[in-house]
Order: C-alpha cells, then structure tokens, then sequence
C-alpha cells in the first residue's frame, strides 16, 4: 500500500514537472527571438575551399561562406541584399567615378594590426597583381592603372591619411559602391603580405568571427570559426562560434541535419526536395536567388545570324514551356524567368517591355520559326550542351522534347562529360551547339547580370554578343549617380536584350535550406548564404 | 625466405613506374582545362588562365609534366593541390581513416563470412545453408549505394545507433557503419568461397583419415578443414583490398568520411593531376605490400607451399 501511494505521488510529481517543463519550452519558444544561447556554437554544411583563404583568390562558395564570416568589408549586404556600412563610415561620389571612402576610426584586425586605408589599398593591389594570380582579379579592372598585360600599381588608389583613401575609376561606374562588400574587396593585415601561402592556410580577418587558432581549418573535414571579441560592426555574432563542416555531398549533409548533427543546412539534395517542406515545415526556407539559368545560342551558329537568327531565337524562346519544366522536373524549385536578371535584385522587374517572349505560345513559336525558313530554309537539328556530371540532363533533355514537339524540328541534348571539358570547348569558342550557361551574381545589382555577360567584348561573353545600343545603355546607366534612374538605363537595355535574346532565358534558381530546432532566427541572404552572425542556438 | 621478400619489392618498382605513368596519362588525356574550370560559369581573363598554366606546368607537353612530376616525387615533393595544401599533407591525414576502415571492413568480412561458410558448408543442404546462400545472393545483387543508404537511414536516423555521417576525426566507432556497408560487397563472397571450399576439403583423404583415428570434431574443424580452407578465401581476401578501396569511394561519399575515395574523387573532377597520381601510387603500394603478405601466409596455413630456397 505505501509502494502504491508512492507511486502515485510519483506520477502527480512527474506530470507536476511534465507541465512545468511544457510550459517552460512553450514559454521559451515565444520569447526565443532575440534569445537564445550567445556562447553555443552553431554547427551548418559547406564545402572543402578550392583555394588557399585569401580574399582575392576565393571564387567559389565554399571559401567564401568563410571568408564572410572572418572578414568585414567596407560594406555588407542585409538580407535583402541592400548594401549596409560595415567598415566604412562613408562613401562619396559626385560623378561615379572618384570616390572617397572613409573608415569608421579604431577597427582592428583579430591579430590587432589596426585596420587602416593602407589595408584596403594594399589588399587591392595585392589582388589586381597580374604576377600574382588571383582567381578574382578581375574585379579591380575598372581602377585606373589596372592592366591584364603587365605587373601595374593600381594608380587610382590613393592613400589620403589612415581612415581615408580615394579611387579613380578608369570610368564611371556608378555600382562600384555595390560591389565593396564582395570578398575581392576585403582588406589584408600588413602580416599576410609576408607569406601570402602561410596566411591563406590560417586567415586573420576583422570580421566578427575568426579562425579557432592555429590550425583551425581541417582540410576535408572542417573549419572551427570562434567570435572575434574585436569586431565591434553591424554584423555581431549573436552564437558562440560557427562550426563549418564540409560534405562531400548534399545527402550526407542533408541526413547529419535529419540525425541532430547539423543546426543549419543552406542546400537540400535532389531526392529530398520534394518531402523536405513536410517534414521541416517552419524550419525551412525556399526563396530566390541571385542565380540566373539560360542557354546561349552563339551568331556564329549557322542560321543564328542577323534577322534570321532573331526570329529563331524568338521561336525557340516561346516554343518552351517554362512553367512545367520548373514544376515537373525541379519540384518547383525553380521559378521561370521573367528577365535577364534575379528577382532579389533592387530595380527587377516582370513587365520589362518585350518580356512576352518568354511567355509560352507554340502557335506564335511555329509561325516565327517559318518566318526564319522564309529567309533561308532550316536543316540539320538543334542541340543543347551541357555537362553531364551538373545534374543537367534532365532539363535539356525536357527543353529539347519541347523544342520537337512545339518547333517540329529535331532537337536533342549534347552532353559533355565533365564541367571542365564543356567551360573548355566554351572559352575556346570550339562548340558548334547552343550551350548552357548561367549566372550568380557577385553582388547584388542589375549591371552585375548585364554587363559582364552581354556588353561587347567583356569577359564572360561566351555568345561574342554585340550591340551599340545595348553597350551605349550600359554606359549611360553607370554614369549616374542615383541608383533608380541607374536601374531604369539598365531595364532598358534589357528590352534590346529581348529583341536579339543573346541567351534563352530559362529560370531563377531558388535557395532550399532547413534548420534543427536547437536554432533560431535563422535568415538566408541574398546570395543564398544563410547570416550565420545572427543565428541563436536554444540549448 | 628475405630473398623472396626482396625479389618481390624489387618487382615493385616497375610496376610502380608504369603505373603512374599510365594514371599520369589518363589524367592528362583527360579533356577540358581543369583552369577554366576552377572559374565556374564565369569566364577568366586569357592572361590570368595562361600565368596559372604555367604554375601547375599545364603548358608543358605530357612527356614533361610526367618527368617534372617524377623528379619532385624524387626529391620527396608531391607537389600542392590547387588549395595550396601540399599532397603528401593530404595523404597523411587521409590514408589512416580508410585503411581503418577498410581494416575495419576486413575484420567484419572474415570474421562473419568464414563463420558462416563453414557452418554453411558443414551443414550442407541445410535450413541454414540454404537461408546463407539467399542473403548473401540478395547482397551480391544489391547496389552498395543502395546499402549504404539503407542503413543510414535505419541505423542513423531512425534507430540512432550510429552517427549519420562520420565526425570529425573519423573516430572509430563511427566508422563501424560504414565499415560493415562496407563489408557487405565481399561478405557474400567470402561465404560462397569459404563454404565451397569447406564443402571440397570435407571430403579429403586426410579428413577422414583424422575422423578414422578418432579425434574430436572439434580438433578436424579447425585444424584440418578450416585451416586447409582458408587459401582461396585469403587470396580472395587480397584482391578484395582493391575492391574496399574502390567501394571506399562510394561509402565515404554517403557518409561523408575524410577518406582517400572522397579526396581522390574530388582531385580527379577538378584534374589535378599530381595529387590523383600520388593517391593511386600509394594505393597500388599498399595492395603489392597486401599481396606480398598473403603469399606469405600461405607458408603458414599449407606448410606443403615453400619459399625456401
């Protein structure tokens, strides 16, 4: 009798404690914004860098996820991908193309080398080094004294006293500012320049995380990121640190968040695509990203050329069904394009005039597409290239279905088999078939998607597109200071873009990420990166 | 005996030789200029490609990046992968996690698949052998892709005996997963070797000359069936050391294990053709030394096999 009476009080105690403890965790969850554990580390995915961690020679997003986390930039880029000051007090311009950039006093880097114009000055020039073969220099090429041919000082870099220095560009160009929270444009401590290859093995940054000591970065395996208690900007770490681990591939990434050995994954495999929503629901996120998809079918393609070519184009374009082949093939995890750009850019927009053509109409398609034959008959069939080891072949193949059934030509799919064997037939103008191409912006604004690409001459014209007109708008719309009238420029260039359509294009890719419930506020930039400084871990 | 040993290292050597120089080749027939690709969809600056050309001496002919390559390998350089990390750095921390897990693999192979062989092949025509011989025919059949994620998903996820992927530093236990995953691709064989072979020593002379003398089944088991068994089934044992090494390739991907298979998959998509030529010679050393030592192990299990000379 006394056990059972003990017994029962021993439930009512439990039960007592089951409904505290429940009110606890419920009390917790309202409140958890803002709160959270400040020294709890946050574990989440990322990839072995492909280069040693210097600024300018990251190009790829494993390294770059890190160097965000360890280096401040004159500016960083909010959610939304507006561009916020971070080391800068000011940047000012009267024409956009002489800018004086001024640094908030006292910042220092984590090895307490204080960071001064000289930082950003000598980085640069660091990068711009053509004998030092930094994977990003291109990016300074707009500073004058810039040269791709020899060893050259970037002369319009000017040092005016610590926590000021001016830049001359070679001309305006009015996103330039946009573009300084990229990690090309980080600044270096003066100890790095004494052994570049010992620095990018263990990065000392003025970031709000740094490296966890020497060591830090385990090769294939991780990189242990630890508060850097001197960062005193914008981007404050709310956790303890950042535990980055690399994955070979997205399914083991995927089953470590599944398993609670993961907080915050920003890539969700393919087969997992269409379940993950279920069973993450509000710990998952599916937004767009500055990734732009197309194909690119060159002039010097026979029947590509001057009106002929735009017709076909023009057929091609509408001869595919965008919608379906986002629903079917990618789950809806991609959204059809409506322009040239990525909806999560400032100044995009679905109603540029001319922007029909993307709109599905296999009528319109067949009556261009004979309109084209009237100028010189079609023969022989269309293909699509593409690397067979990118997950591609699924899409092209869809595409190419349409094009048969929509255009009643022959159309197929020409796989290379790897990344570099396809980018090498590009670059060497070798390909005789349309190819796929794509886009991810390095920072977020609309010129960034148009003028590397489509304007003549520039370096990733893979299609050797040319027109004046479109040129001559570029141009226009960097001159000006404003940014909105900079942006209309820019849409209307992108109407002349719609008439010659240079690439096809086809969707935005969408960022897909999931996180554990030990975490919160978890928020995905613009670049598909989540702000791992303002992630909290509950436990 | 050490004659023996000798002649078979020396032998080495040219197998060495041709060896790299193959890999070396197919790496560099490989098409597509591994520099363009480290630049992604975006297009580098003609200048920019040719200065790091030259760097990883790409601008060479074959016949000179091989030489260049071997004379560093000579003055003990196995050069840097495209991260800046030098290659022997990354084959010592990657070379120990696989060969434990493939020790690991080893030990579950052996010592679940000649058990259940020789019970099998004791127990010939039983429910027993009968059941071994589906099972292990189911686990020819299956995919080791298929296995692997299986049980990742059982034991990882769901039941959570095992960590889903490998953590840092590869500690053992979480190894045993992916080892027993592992281990699947040869346990079949081993049982069909083992049981095969229990099944043909059986019925030997010599086996029932020990039966007529009157000892105990437990002395002719082991002693001289198992004992007389095990030539085929270590034989096998060796090639399957290849085998694990390429299955490695697949398990450590699925769960993420910091192996040779996942490096050496990663230096092969980005050509970095000196870091895919240092794994596969260390890889065709450790199986000429595993080979070497299974010859050797004959002498112990069939005293009639000699080196002696």
């Amino acid at each position: 009798m006394k056990i059972k009476r003990f017994g029962v009080v021993a439930i009512a105690l439990a039960a007592a404690g089951a409904l505290t403890l429940s009110g606890c965790t419920s009390g917790d969850a309202s409140s958890s914004a803002g709160a959270g554990d400040s020294s709890a580390v946050v574990t989440t995915n990322g990839s072995e860098p492909q280069n040693p961690l210097v600024p300018t020679n990251t190009n790829e997003t494993g390294g770059g996820k890190i160097l965000d986390a360890i280096f401040a930039g004159l500016i960083y880029y909010d959610a939304k991908g507006a561009p916020v000051n971070d080391v800068a007090e000011s940047i000012e311009t009267d024409d956009a193309q002489n800018y004086t950039i001024k640094l908030k006093a006292d910042q220092k880097f984590s090895n307490g080398e204080p960071v001064t114009a000289n930082s950003f000055v000598d980085a640069w020039n660091y990068g711009a080094l053509l004998s030092n073969e930094q994977l990003s220099s291109y990016f300074f090429e707009s500073i004058e004294g810039f040269s791709y041919d020899e060893d050259s000082e970037l002369t319009g870099l000017e040092v005016v006293d610590d926590t000021t220095f001016t830049v001359k560009l070679k001309q305006p160009e009015s996103d330039f500012p946009l573009r300084l929270g990229y990690s090309a444009f980080y600044p270096l401590p003066e100890s790095a320049f004494e052994d570049m290859e010992a620095f990018g093995e263990n990065p000392v940054g003025n970031g709000p995380y740094m490296l966890d000591g020497e060591g830090a970065w385990k090769h294939n395996e991780k990189i242990d990121l630890v508060v850097n208690p001197d960062y005193d900007g914008p981007r404050k770490a709310a956790n303890g640190g950042l535990d980055i681990v690399f994955y070979a591939t997205q399914e083991a990434a995927y089953a470590d968040l599944q398993g609670g050995n993961l907080d915050v994954l920003d890539a969700i495999p393919d087969g997992a695509l269409s379940t993950f929503q279920d069973e993450f629901g509000d710990r998952s996120v599916t937004q767009a990203a500055a990734i732009f998809q197309s194909f690119t079918v060159p002039d010097r393609l026979a029947h590509f050329g001057g009106e002929e070519g735009k017709l076909r184009r023009a057929a091609i374009s509408k001869a595919i069904d965008r919608e379906e082949i986002t629903d079917v093939i990618f789950s809806g995890t991609r959204t059809p394009a409506h322009d040239f750009t990525s909806p999560v850019i400032d100044g995009y927009s679905e109603d540029i005039p001319g922007s029909e053509v993307l709109d599905f109409d296999a009528d319109e398609a067949k009556k261009l597409w004979a309109e084209a034959d009237a100028i010189s008959p079609w023969e022989g069939s269309f293909q699509i290239a593409y690397n067979a080891d990118g997950g591609h072949q699924a899409w092209v193949d869809a595409v190419a279905n349409q094009l048969k059934n929509n255009l009643g030509i022959d159309a197929s799919g020409a796989p290379y088999p790897t990344f570099a064997e396809v980018r090498t037939a590009i670059t060497d103008r070798t390909i005789q078939t349309a190819f796929r191409t794509g886009w991810q912006a390095d920072y977020p604004a609309l010129f960034n998607f148009l003028g590397p690409i489509y304007a003549t001459g520039a370096g990733s014209n893979d299609g050797d597109y040319s027109n004046p007109e479109f040129d001559a708008l570029l141009k226009e719309g960097l001159a000006l200071t404003d940014l909105d009238a900079a942006n209309e420029k820019f849409q209307q260039a992108q109407e002349i873009l719609f008439k010659d359509l240079p690439a096809i294009p086809l969707w935005y890719s969408t960022v897909n990420g999931a996180w554990s419930e030990s975490v919160d506020n978890v928020e995905f930039g613009w670049n598909s990166v989540p702000l791992y400084y303002q992630v909290t871990k509950s436990e | 005996m050490a004659g023996y040993i000798v002649r078979r290292l020396l032998q080495a050597i040219p197998v060495l030789l041709g060896t790299t120089f193959l890999i070396y080749y197919m790496v560099f027939a490989m098409p597509g200029d591994p520099i363009v690709a480290l630049f992604g969809d975006k297009t580098p600056p003609p200048q920019v490609l040719d200065q790091l050309r030259e760097r990883y001496h790409l601008d060479q002919p074959f016949i000179v990046q091989y030489l260049i390559f071997l004379g560093n390998i000579f003055r003990g350089d196995l050069g840097t992968s495209f991260s800046g990390q030098p290659v022997s750095e990354i084959l010592a921390t990657t070379f120990p996690v696989t060969l434990r897990l493939a020790v690991i693999a080893v030990f579950f192979e052996m010592v679940f698949g000649i058990s259940v062989g020789l019970i099998s092949g004791l127990r010939k025509g039983g429910i027993f052998d009968a059941s071994a011989l589906v099972v292990s025919l189911i686990l020819i059949s299956l995919p080791i892709f298929v296995v692997a994620f299986v049980a990742q998903y059982i034991f990882g996820i769901q039941l959570g005996w095992f960590r889903t992927t490998v953590g840092p530093g590869a500690p053992t236990q979480d190894l045993i997963l992916p080892a027993l995953v592992l281990a699947t691709i040869s346990f079949a064989q081993i049982v069909r070797l083992t049981r095969a072979s229990v099944i043909d020593t059986g019925t030997q002379d010599f086996v029932r000359t020990a039966a007529s003398k009157g000892l105990s089944r437990t002395r002719i088991i082991p002693v001289h069936i198992l004992r007389n068994s095990l030539i085929p089934v270590v034989t096998y044992l060796a090639v399957d050391f290849g085998v694990l090494m390429v299955g490695a390739t697949v398990t450590e991907g699925i769960f993420n294990v910091p192996g040779v298979g996942r490096t050496l998959y990663q230096a092969i998509i980005r050509g970095e053709g000196p870091t895919v030529v240092s794994f596969v010679t260390v890889m065709v050393l450790i199986y000429l030394v595993v080979n070497l030592l299974v010859d050797l192990l004959y002498a112990v299990l069939d005293p009639r096999i000699r080196y002696a000379k």
